[in-house]
């Protein structure tokens, strides 16, 4: 089964269409107002972050919205990515060779399907964090609605909330690494939505396959 | 809040230092509640409504004399009712405790805030909010394990009692110890009340057949700056729920100690580490046009 819808002239291939570029960047938007934030009320060495956008109170005000956007921007994501995400045999051999990866020893790795085995671990990462942000969240949104007798649950989320955000800010360092400064050609198709042949074979070999109907494998 | 002119010694959400930590030792100021010689008038809790100017709020009528079940943003001192019946010999004895802000010396409120400057702690060891730099997040009501600090639904800001900070800083008592008709509350240094609760306490353990009489003076918080003499010292949970042990919960102290140096190296570290990878390792392939389909590294 090929896919050569995704055949673009001039030696592109279509790698996100438009609802998933626009989901991206109403997440990355709403992700970055939240980390600022965030880290605002997570240490006085960074207290000034919330001055200079509008006011401390201003984004304990707009914070748990931003949130809700980002949540929303997730589970849109789960909705259309969550079949490929699954972890598979080839995934366990891509994390066997993680070392040349990271050492950019590209030839040396398992032939990768749309999302290598590290894109799907980006991806599992950030939705279940999302979720533990998300339930804590509500919790630290409202405190004062919380009885007294159930305040282990605001004694739970200030602990857990700030966990899952340093969570997500490491694998978000690593994406924004990834994607803006080690693989060229990455950030210009979650813009354009397109990448050159050679950066599809080079870096999921599994998936340029599929599109050009070379393998029967399911896409997954 | 008030304008009072008192220095002080720590600040919350405050990266920095603090001006007057440790320039120069003032006494600590204390509030003694003879909850014994307490006949429930409420006349404290009129007093600190009018001194400080807040606005009457609704009662409820539940067939006791509790016509409020807890302080609220705008009624910073309540007093609490028990009828509790005596396991030794049936008798009913009536307990009442004015609640309020315990102004502990280590602050579970200031250690939860990351405004900075929204709440202080007076070298005189009074704890005040300071509205105008209340960010309304609530997380002082999770550092504290008194449930005082009540958030104004409307303005988003937090409020309790000051202590009287206002009249304290001119040399006054606090409004509610003026107004008690009986003498059960008492103001002055921490030391001297706690001596006159030793006594009063000893009193009533070798006159008044109150074997357990003590003082509350908890230590999980590094001890308050509002004292109690009770009946029953071993039980003060009978005393509208206070706490046996009170402590700052865990899970704040682990969030704004450990957690806090851990993430913020884990933040620097990666943010270098990755640089240094960079430096080291460059990116994937230098240019696009450098990924030549069916070359040697494809």
């Amino acid at each position: 089964m090929s896919h050569p819808e995704q055949i673009i002239p001039h030696g592109h291939v279509l790698r996100y269409n438009l609802r998933e570029r626009l989901t991206h960047w109403v997440a990355a938007a709403s992700y970055i107002y939240l980390l600022l934030t965030g880290l605002a009320f997570w240490s006085p060495w960074l207290f000034w972050v919330a001055v200079i956008l509008g006011g401390a109170p201003v984004s304990r005000m707009l914070h748990p919205w931003a949130g809700l956007i980002f949540f929303g921007s997730v589970w849109y994501m789960y909705m259309m990515w969550a079949p490929q995400m699954h972890h598979n045999d080839l995934d366990r051999q891509w994390w066997g060779a993680v070392r040349y990866y990271s050492t950019n020893q590209d030839d040396k790795m398992p032939p990768a399907g749309r999302y290598n085995a590290g894109q799907k671990f980006l991806f599992w990462g950030f939705f279940w964090a999302t979720v533990a942000l998300l339930v804590t969240g509500v919790i630290l949104w409202f405190p004062e609605s919380i009885p007294w007798n159930l305040r282990f649950l605001r004694y739970l989320s200030v602990l857990i909330h700030p966990i899952a955000a340093l969570f997500t800010i490491g694998l978000f360092m690593i994406h924004l690494y990834m994607g803006v400064f080690a693989e060229r050609g990455a950030f210009g198709s979650v813009i354009r939505g397109d990448v050159s042949i050679a950066f599809a074979k080079r870096y999921h070999p599994g998936w340029y396959k599929e599109i050009v109907g070379e393998s029967s494998a399911p896409r997954k | 809040m008030s304008q009072a002119t008192l220095r002080v010694q720590k600040i919350s959400g405050h990266a920095g230092s603090v001006p007057g930590e440790g320039t120069q030792r003032e006494f600590t100021v204390c509030k003694l509640v003879d909850t014994t010689t307490c006949i429930g008038c409420k006349a404290c809790e009129v007093a600190c409504m009018e001194w400080n100017d807040l606005p009457f709020g609704e009662t409820v009528f539940g067939n006791t004399y509790q016509t409020m079940p807890e302080t609220r943003w705008n009624y910073w001192n309540l007093i609490l009712f028990n009828e509790h019946v005596r396991e030794e010999d049936g008798t009913l004895m009536w307990l009442m405790r004015k609640n309020q802000c315990m102004h502990c010396a280590e602050p579970g409120c200031l250690a939860a805030c990351p405004a900075d400057g929204a709440i202080v702690q007076y070298t005189n060891g009074i704890v005040d909010f300071q509205q105008a730099n209340c960010i309304g997040c609530g997380y002082c009501i999770t550092g504290c394990p008194f449930d005082i600090p009540k958030l104004n639904k409307e303005t988003k800001r937090v409020f309790k009692c000051t202590l009287c900070t206002d009249r304290v800083s001119e040399g006054l008592e606090p409004a509610c110890i003026k107004s008690c008709p009986t003498g059960c509350l008492h103001f002055g240094s921490k030391d001297d009340m706690l001596e006159l609760a030793g006594r009063r306490a000893k009193q009533l353990r070798d006159h008044s057949n109150f074997p357990n009489a003590g003082v509350y003076d908890p230590q999980g918080v590094g001890g308050t700056g509002v004292i109690y003499v009770l009946h029953d010292a071993t039980r003060p949970e009978l005393y509208g729920g206070l706490p046996k042990d009170p402590h700052v919960p865990w899970t704040v102290k682990l969030w704004k100690g450990p957690l806090k140096w851990l993430g913020n190296v884990a933040m620097i570290g990666g943010l270098i580490g990755l640089f240094v990878h960079y430096l080291r390792y460059g990116p994937k392939a230098r240019e696009e046009a450098d990924i030549i389909p069916g070359g040697p590294k494809s």
